[in-house]
């Protein structure tokens, strides 16, 4: 179709068994081969990223008896930005006898993906969810409970069931603190060693097996090389391609992206989620976006003004001069539409020039008929935190004047590609969490992130990862040719940021490179759109191998430094994501094609020509990928056009 | 607005410090305290200076690395709020303000306004958990917990571990971020077998790193962005207490390797 | 070098006494001392009944327990457990302060506004005042080596004798002794309290204001004395 890539071989995912998709993951489990006891302590599994996934899955690790080398960019593996999820973990219990189900839970995720994800993946997600709440109650994790002292459950995301377990709003912070405690109590046991402030910086790979990592110590500066039998990436999302996203600042695409140019493929990149319900920006100076829960939108009215360029206050704007666009739109779902529906449709509005607030970006979020309704006291018990959180942001007053909200980069579905047994197409590395491509398809459903980073973590690599090792992992030598070769290029690398000395700062490209990527690559997209970043990408990174400015040094903590390599990954990362999203001619998901719509202007989904999962192989920086194929079969579920009209 | 930076810089641990001036004349009072020091950055590049270094991440108040001490305060004058969440609405335009890291000898500079507060891990990995392995977890349900308590858990969780608690007190303990710890795991019937090895094994470890005793000073629960009320030290008091004189002590804290 | 993530190497060869044991010192022997304090207060206001009272007391101290124990045993076992409990009280404050010295290596050049209570930052200091007074008021009202009168068994002479208006200055610094003290006890009570284990969310502003009209009734009794004296009120 397009001349920028090869379509090469299709993929397949030989370790997913067959047979009912009920059975399939106890097959799988009775299927894996399995390590002796007496030879795990021989073995070193490193583990890279300490969020949900990554910590839940190092400490696991150690208690099977595997040695564990843990690694973190922050100063402490308690930081991953897991930390920041705040609405909750779907379970299917069906604690509230509301109908919920294993099947149930599998059946919202795979409609909910949008049809893009492999069912096999997303039934053994639901089959453990069961398993991790009891797994995190055990460890002590504070969830909400009722006056009975049992857990208490909300829905969450536009399903029709309460399954989801919280929190209050830091369900993630208590999820994650559970992972870290586990993995702490290892680190002191032994069990693991602990590298924090330790950043990837490359993968080695020897003899078509990954055998280990280049890190630098972000104190010292030190380039250091540990090698062991299995690679483990937990590294999280790339949503910081857009500079501005909700995504912690040093959220990076660097390990997964190290791993794709060594051979990983890399799925379904330009599948993004925007979240509706984020502060808007507020001048240039802005450095993130912060997200506020979509609980919401449960009782709040969003609107605009009719007229454009109207910046009246909105007290001062009558009522029949308002456009409540999604109750209008939508008036069976109305406020309550999913998160790619609200996104598109505030960002519509914007485009027309009716936005709210500085430059525009904005759509009002209104709690004046909720107070008059249900008193200024029930709104603060329910959203008081959120309020105050507005408040100490915007210094408005959101039980006064409408709050203002835009969507906001969230979560990327995209990422390495793996098989049933979350192995990439290297041998050896295993990717959990955000950080793969797997569960969510083309959208992530609200309270699905923090399950599925456990559900890989905890429970599921643990099993598979032992069958790649049972297998036997040949000796290496330290000083392999791919280890001084790995060693080599990343201080090549290094000396070259340094020394460039140009007259441009790594953020101002970031932000070129963000706002590019949000114009062209973000809620909608358009042929015209994706070729014309297509083209300025590879410019926007020549010139950042030419004139960025880099000062300090390379022995000592440099930030600018650390920075500069990360950009540097995401500049070719954009590339693959729009040529991803210009392949993909079919809105799904999040991802809004605008050439793909129906004649109302929702989005149109082309499963003939499009029901399969883009896994891109790497040929060079600047040359076209490979695209494999993996085809998606639905026994189960079958597709359907979403409706919220 | 206008505002006179003064910034702790030290360029590695070994190196002895000092403060340096900074003029910002094009802040914004929407900007948050981080990213003042992001434009203050980007001006300090372009000059072929070394920007400052901060430890941040998150900037939602939720990951607790940022780390400064703002006119004499840990996060700054708001109460309750991280600096990432500060903004400079909250200060006058004109105003000099003085920007150190968090002082402890537990926290050694790493650089500038950079610390290291990995004694926090190894205080947590003393026994700041529940054994409860991968798999060996009884149904959710099986053990009801009542929600005061479970509540009350809640609360003293909620601790970011950002250190501000040890940078405000004037004797360098860390007993509130001991003390919340104890009270989370505490107050769970699933901590409940664990709960005297845990107090000695962190008590003792928190004295091993070089934090210094308590004497109620109370500054901690001042400083703390999420408020983690005083009362978690008196809950550490009870439990340390009652695990040295309980008969179960013996028992109950096996031999750390 | 920073090494990270590793746990600190304990201190092996040495016996440590952790800073949750000295705290627990410093509120028993605190406890002691204010016990102490109570007594002593209680005594003093016999004054008021006149000078035989205040006299009898005195020399009854020294005959309590007969004739199960021989004159002025039980005298000198409570002096043994004061001494116990102030040099318990002053090792641990010792060593704590010099911990905090320690944890706290370097000031902040910004000096930190105090946003506890200022009773908690004097502690240390306030304690020195104390400890020195105590010694001045021993060889003063005890040994009367310092008194202007100076007899032994006559209590109330010697009082009198000492808050007498011209020596303005003894009473002046009787009186901020006894204030510091106050301040001392104020926070030591609610500290002790803290530390024993006593103090919850829920009782928290309860303690503190206990302790507050504990220390204030304990200063208005101990400065009744010398005020009763300068004024001529008990002469």
């Amino acid at each position: 179709m397009y001349s920028d890539y090869i379509v090469g071989e299709p993929i397949a995912d030989t370790k997913a068994p067959d047979g009912p998709i009920e059975g399939r993951w106890e097959a799988r489990r009775f299927g894996v081969k399995l390590v002796n006891p007496a030879n795990k302590r021989k073995l070193t599994i490193i583990v890279v990223g300490t969020g949900l996934a990554g910590a839940s899955a190092a400490a696991s690790l150690a208690e099977l008896g595997y040695r564990v080398k843990s690694f973190c960019y922050q100063d402490s593996p308690r930081r991953a930005h897991s930390i920041a999820a705040q609405g909750g973990i779907n379970a299917a219990k069906n604690y509230r006898n509301d109908g919920d189900s294993v099947h149930r839970l599998f059946y919202d995720t795979v409609k909910g993906g949008d049809f893009r994800a492999r069912e096999s993946n997303v039934h053994r997600l639901a089959e453990i969810s069961v398993q991790i709440i009891d797994q995190c109650v055990a460890q002590g994790v504070p969830f909400a409970r009722e006056y009975g002292g049992l857990l208490d459950n909300r829905s969450f995301g536009g399903t029709q069931v309460s399954r989801t377990f919280y929190a209050k709003g830091q369900t993630g912070q208590q999820l994650l603190l559970g992972a870290y405690q586990a993995l702490q109590r290892q680190v002191d046991a032994g069990g693991v060693e602990m590298f924090a402030r330790h950043e990837m910086l490359e993968l080695i790979v020897a003899d078509g097996r990954a055998r280990g990592i280049v890190v630098r110590d972000m104190v010292t500066g030190e380039i250091e090389t540990h090698l062991g039998d299995a690679v483990v990436l937990a590294t999280g999302g790339y949503g910081n391609v857009f500079y501005l996203s909700t995504n912690a600042k040093g959220c990076n695409v660097t390990a997964s992206w190290r791993a794709h140019r060594k051979g990983a493929y890399f799925a379904n990149p330009c599948y993004t989620q925007i979240h509706p319900t984020c502060i808007p920006v507020s001048g240039d100076h802005q450095s993130k976006l912060t997200l506020m829960s979509e609980s919401l939108r449960n009782d709040g009215r969003v609107w605009v003004p009719k007229a454009k360029g109207d910046t009246r206050a909105p007290a001062d704007i009558p009522e029949d001069e308002r456009d409540y666009f999604l109750e209008r739109r939508y008036p069976s779902f109305g406020n309550l539409v999913p998160r790619d529906i609200a996104s598109r449709a505030a960002k519509t509005v914007c485009d027309e020039g009716r936005g709210v607030g500085p430059g525009g970006l904005g759509v009002f979020l209104d709690f004046a008929d909720a107070i008059q309704r249900m008193g200024r006291a029930a709104v603060a018990a329910k959203y008081g935190n959120l309020f105050q959180m507005y408040q100490r942001i915007t210094g408005e007053d959101p039980y006064e004047v409408p709050m203002r909200i835009y969507p906001a980069v969230h979560y990327t579905m995209g990422g390495l590609w793996v098989d049933y047994d979350l192995q990439s197409t290297i041998p050896g590395l295993f990717v959990v969490g955000e950080a793969n491509f797997s569960d969510h398809g083309a959208n992530r459903l609200g309270a699905s992130a923090l399950m599925q980073g456990l559900a890989d973590g905890y429970f599921i690599l643990p099993v598979t990862i032992g069958d790649y090792l049972a297998r036997g992992v040949p000796p290496m030598a330290n000083d392999h040719p791919a280890v001084r070769e790995a060693v080599t290029s990343v201080q090549e690398r290094i000396n070259k940021l340094l020394s460039i000395n140009g007259s441009r700062t790594v953020d101002s490209f970031h932000r070129e490179l963000g706002r590019l990527m949000w114009d062209e690559c973000g809620m909608e997209r358009t042929e015209a759109g994706l070729r014309k970043a297509l083209e300025r990408i590879p410019e926007l990174r020549q010139e950042f191998w030419e004139n960025v400015k880099v000062p300090g040094s390379a022995d000592t903590l440099n930030q600018s430094l650390e920075k500069a390599g990360r950009v540097a990954d995401f500049l070719e990362l954009a590339e693959l994501m729009c040529l991803d999203a210009l392949h993909r001619a079919e809105s799904c998901g999040g991802h809004f094609r605008a050439e793909s719509q129906t004649p109302d202007g929702e989005a149109l989904r082309d499963d003939e020509n499009f029901s399969y999962v883009a896994a891109w192989e790497f040929t060079g920086t600047g040359q076209p990928p490979v695209l494999h194929k993996e085809p998606l079969v639905f026994e189960y579920v079958h597709p359907s056009q979403r409706s919220y009209a | 607005m206008r505002l006179t930076l003064k910034v702790w810089r030290q360029s590695g641990p070994d190196d002895a410090g000092r403060l340096v001036t900074y003029q910002v004349d094009d802040a914004s009072e929407d900007m948050s305290f981080l990213e003042l020091i992001d434009v203050l950055n980007e001006r300090l590049i372009l000059d072929g200076e070394e920007p400052v270094a901060f430890d941040h991440d998150c900037r939602e108040g939720i990951c607790g690395a940022c780390s400064m001490v703002i006119n004499g305060e840990p996060h700054g004058p708001q109460k309750a709020t991280t600096t990432c969440q500060l903004h400079l609405r909250h200060f006058r335009d004109g105003e000099t303000i003085t920007v150190e890291p968090f002082r402890a000898g537990a926290f050694p500079v790493v650089r500038d306004l950079v610390v290291d507060r990995s004694a926090f891990d190894r205080v947590i990995a003393a026994g700041g958990y529940i054994t409860a392995p991968t798999g060996t977890a009884p149904e959710a349900h099986s053990v009801p917990v009542p929600k005061p308590q479970a509540d009350r858990a809640f609360a003293a969780a909620t601790c970011i571990g950002c250190g501000a608690c040890v940078a405000a007190c004037p004797n360098g303990s860390a007993s509130l971020f001991l003390g919340a710890k104890i009270t989370h795991l505490g107050e769970l019937p699933q901590g409940q077998p664990e709960r005297y090895s845990r107090v000695l094994s962190m008590v003792e470890q928190h004295d091993a790193e070089g934090f210094g005793g308590c004497t109620n000073t109370g500054e901690c629960a001042v400083a703390c962005p999420k408020e983690i009320p005083l009362d978690v030290i008196s809950q550490l008091n009870r439990d340390y207490l009652a695990a040295k004189t309980s008969k179960r002590k013996a028992g109950a804290a096996p031999a750390k390797s | 070098m920073v090494t990270l993530g590793q746990r600190a190497t304990k201190p092996t060869a040495r016996v440590r006494v952790t800073s949750l044991q000295l705290k627990l010192i410093m509120a028993v022997s605190g406890a002691i001392l204010i016990a102490f304090l109570i007594v002593h207060m209680l005594g003093n206001l016999k004054l008021f009944f006149g000078a035989t009272a205040i006299d009898e007391y005195s020399a009854w101290l020294r005959t309590a327990g007969e004739p199960a124990v021989p004159a002025g045993t039980l005298l000198w076992v409570t002096r043994i457990v004061l001494l116990a409990a102030v040099i318990g009280h002053i090792w641990s404050a010792a060593v704590l302060t010099g911990r905090a010295h320690r944890a706290r290596p370097v000031r902040y050049v910004h000096r930190r506004p105090v946003n506890g209570s200022y009773a908690a930052r004097t502690m240390r200091w306030g304690g020195v005042i104390i400890a020195l007074f105590v010694i001045y008021h021993l060889l003063d009202l005890t040994t009367g080596t310092l008194n202007p009168h100076g007899v032994h068994g006559e209590v109330a002479a010697n009082l009198i004798a000492d808050f007498a208006p011209e020596r303005w200055y003894v009473t002046l610094f009787y009186a901020l002794a006894v204030i510091a003290l106050a301040f001392h006890v104020r926070h030591g009570v609610w500290s002790a309290l803290q530390t024993i284990g006593r103090s919850s969310a829920a009782t928290q502003a309860t303690l503190k204001g206990v302790a507050l009209v504990f220390a204030v009734l304990l200063a208005v009794g101990f400065l009744s004395v010398p005020f009763a004296v300068m004024t001529g009120l008990v002469s």
